[in-house]
């Protein structure tokens, strides 16, 4: 058979860079949130006041950043409060959630589950049993298809 | 409830004439089938074969008597009945790309295509040279167009595109009407436009053209540009209105779902689960079922029930209102991948399902 001996670095060539009805993404940037405080958090944890903690790490997540810095760092705060937690203390965390609330938690869950450390695989699962039994499979759509990621 | 069985394949779409005596579907194949309706049974009476590439849109209009389809081969024709036999005319769309959707305008002078080529194709037929003509709507769709619904008023039409946008539009045409009166919806274009968070897959006018509600692949149902509702169920690809204030939707979750809107609230909440109850026998479970499901599935629960448990086996595409129209349906229809059609009585719908309220 022949072999191609021809170049192949038009193989490398993003076309669609070029197209002018490129779908181009008007995404306003609003407030852009910093994501939580860890020191507050970590006073928190050490006082065992998980509940605020947790509430706390789930306020002004970085969504509309494009920074992957701030959003590897709010990652880490909020999966220790996760795996801080007791098992029991689980149920109660994710019923004082309100719905947007659960579909924030489900990313944070899924997002934890790309990078497994020792433990967290477990309560991890265990935080996704319960967020999945008050979000249903909606929730775990909108982590699929949503736009602004954690 | 009756469901019918029509083939194996998916029902790609499908439109039902006046009498509701007839059905036009699309057997997932470049053809269009017509079937007619005796006592219970539904025979075949005719094959419209003239598409090239498969069917994804039918629309018969009920008093001129002229179906349109559209398909993937990026044309669109009017059949009109003459005799016994369905006549094509082709219309050119003017498009690059399949056409994914089509609805007849309420007064049937013309008819809107959306397509993947980021526009709609709005046709009207011109009288002196005997031929469909088209006018394209492009800015500012970016994505292809999912799905269209028309304003009562023959002049506005919802689209709702994966570009994560329900927009609406103003398909007015000086040559096949007056100007239109002035409507909830404003008077600059677009008239509206809503965003969300995935593809817009189903969208519906009520009856009065006051309200729009649109279902959107994040698994949500909005409505007026403004309510949103986070579903717990899959994704929903089709929704009607049944009454002014409430809405049934249905999609990959194989049910369909009421949803109540509430004006004074501004909210869509979630109404119930529209499907036939389960009549099983309460018989008890034995201890190697119970480990089975322990095996099986981490749990030992009562159910042993492998299958769905609702009528459609497989995801529903689309949803028709059959009698009584947007504003008092009486009974509506669902078709699926399933291959099945469904027909639903709202009536005893409520009186089968509990706290089942239709406002």
């Amino acid at each position: 058979m022949a072999k191609n001996t021809l170049s192949s670095r038009f193989r490398k060539l993003d076309i669609d860079e070029f197209d002018e009805n490129k779908f181009v993404d008007d995404h306003d940037e609003p407030v852009d949130n910093q994501g939580p405080d860890g020191a507050e958090i970590d006073n928190l944890i050490r006082q065992g006041d998980m509940m605020t903690a947790f509430h706390i790490a789930l306020r002004n997540p970085p969504v509309n950043t494009k920074n992957p810095a701030i959003k590897e760092r709010a990652l880490a705060i909020v999966l220790r409060v996760l795996t801080s937690f007791k098992s029991s203390d689980i149920e109660p965390a994710v019923k004082s959630l309100d719905r947007s609330g659960v579909d924030l938690l489900m990313k944070y869950i899924y997002r934890g589950f790309e990078k497994p450390s020792d433990n967290s695989s477990a309560i991890l699962l265990q935080w996704h049993e319960k967020a999945f039994a008050v979000g249903g499979l909606g929730s775990i759509v909108r982590v699929l298809t949503a736009r602004k990621t954690v | 409830m009756a469901y019918h069985s029509f083939l194996l394949e998916p029902i790609s779409c499908h439109s039902w004439n006046k009498d509701r005596t007839q059905i036009a579907l699309c057997p997932n194949n470049h053809d269009v089938h017509i079937y007619k309706k005796d006592g219970t049974k539904w025979t075949k009476i005719h094959e419209l074969k003239e598409h090239n590439g498969q069917v994804t849109g039918i629309d018969w209009a009920p008093e001129s008597n002229r179906i349109v389809t559209c398909g993937t081969d990026r044309n669109a024709y009017v059949w009109s009945l003459k005799g016994e036999v369905w006549k094509p005319t082709l219309v050119i769309l003017r498009i690059n790309r399949a056409a994914r959707c089509v609805s007849w305008s309420p007064k049937e002078n013309k008819f809107a295509v959306g397509s993947g080529s980021r526009l709609i194709s709005i046709c009207y037929f011109e009288q002196e040279n005997d031929w469909w003509v088209c006018k394209h709507i492009k800015k500012p769709i970016r994505s292809t167009v999912l799905s269209l619904d028309w304003h009562p008023n023959n002049v506005l039409l919802a689209a709702g595109s994966c570009d994560f946008k329900c927009r609406v539009f103003s398909a007015y045409i000086k040559e096949v009407e007056e100007k239109p009166g002035p409507t909830v919806w404003g008077s600059k274009m677009p008239f509206g436009e809503g965003a969300g968070g995935g593809w817009v897959h189903g969208v519906c006018f009520s009856h009065s053209g006051n309200r729009l509600a649109w279902t959107s692949h994040d698994s949500t149902v909005q409505s007026d540009l403004s309510v949103s509702l986070s579903s717990e169920t899959l994704p929903l690809l089709c929704v009607s209105f049944i009454t002014e204030n409430s809405l049934v939707a249905a999609g990959h979750d194989c049910y369909p779902v009421l949803f109540v809107y509430d004006g004074t609230k501004g909210s869509v909440t979630f109404g119930g689960k529209l499907d036939v109850p389960k009549q099983t026998s309460q018989r008890g479970i034995s201890a190697r079922e119970r480990f089975q499901n322990l095996d099986r599935r981490a749990t030992s629960s009562e159910t042993t029930e492998q299958g769905l448990e609702s009528l459609h086996k497989n995801s529903i595409s689309q949803i028709s209102v059959l009698e009584g129209g947007k504003s008092k349906c009486s009974t509506f229809c669902t078709t699926g991948m399933d291959g099945g059609m469904v027909t639903w009585d709202v009536k005893s719908l409520e009186s089968d399902l509990k706290d089942l309220k239709i406002v």
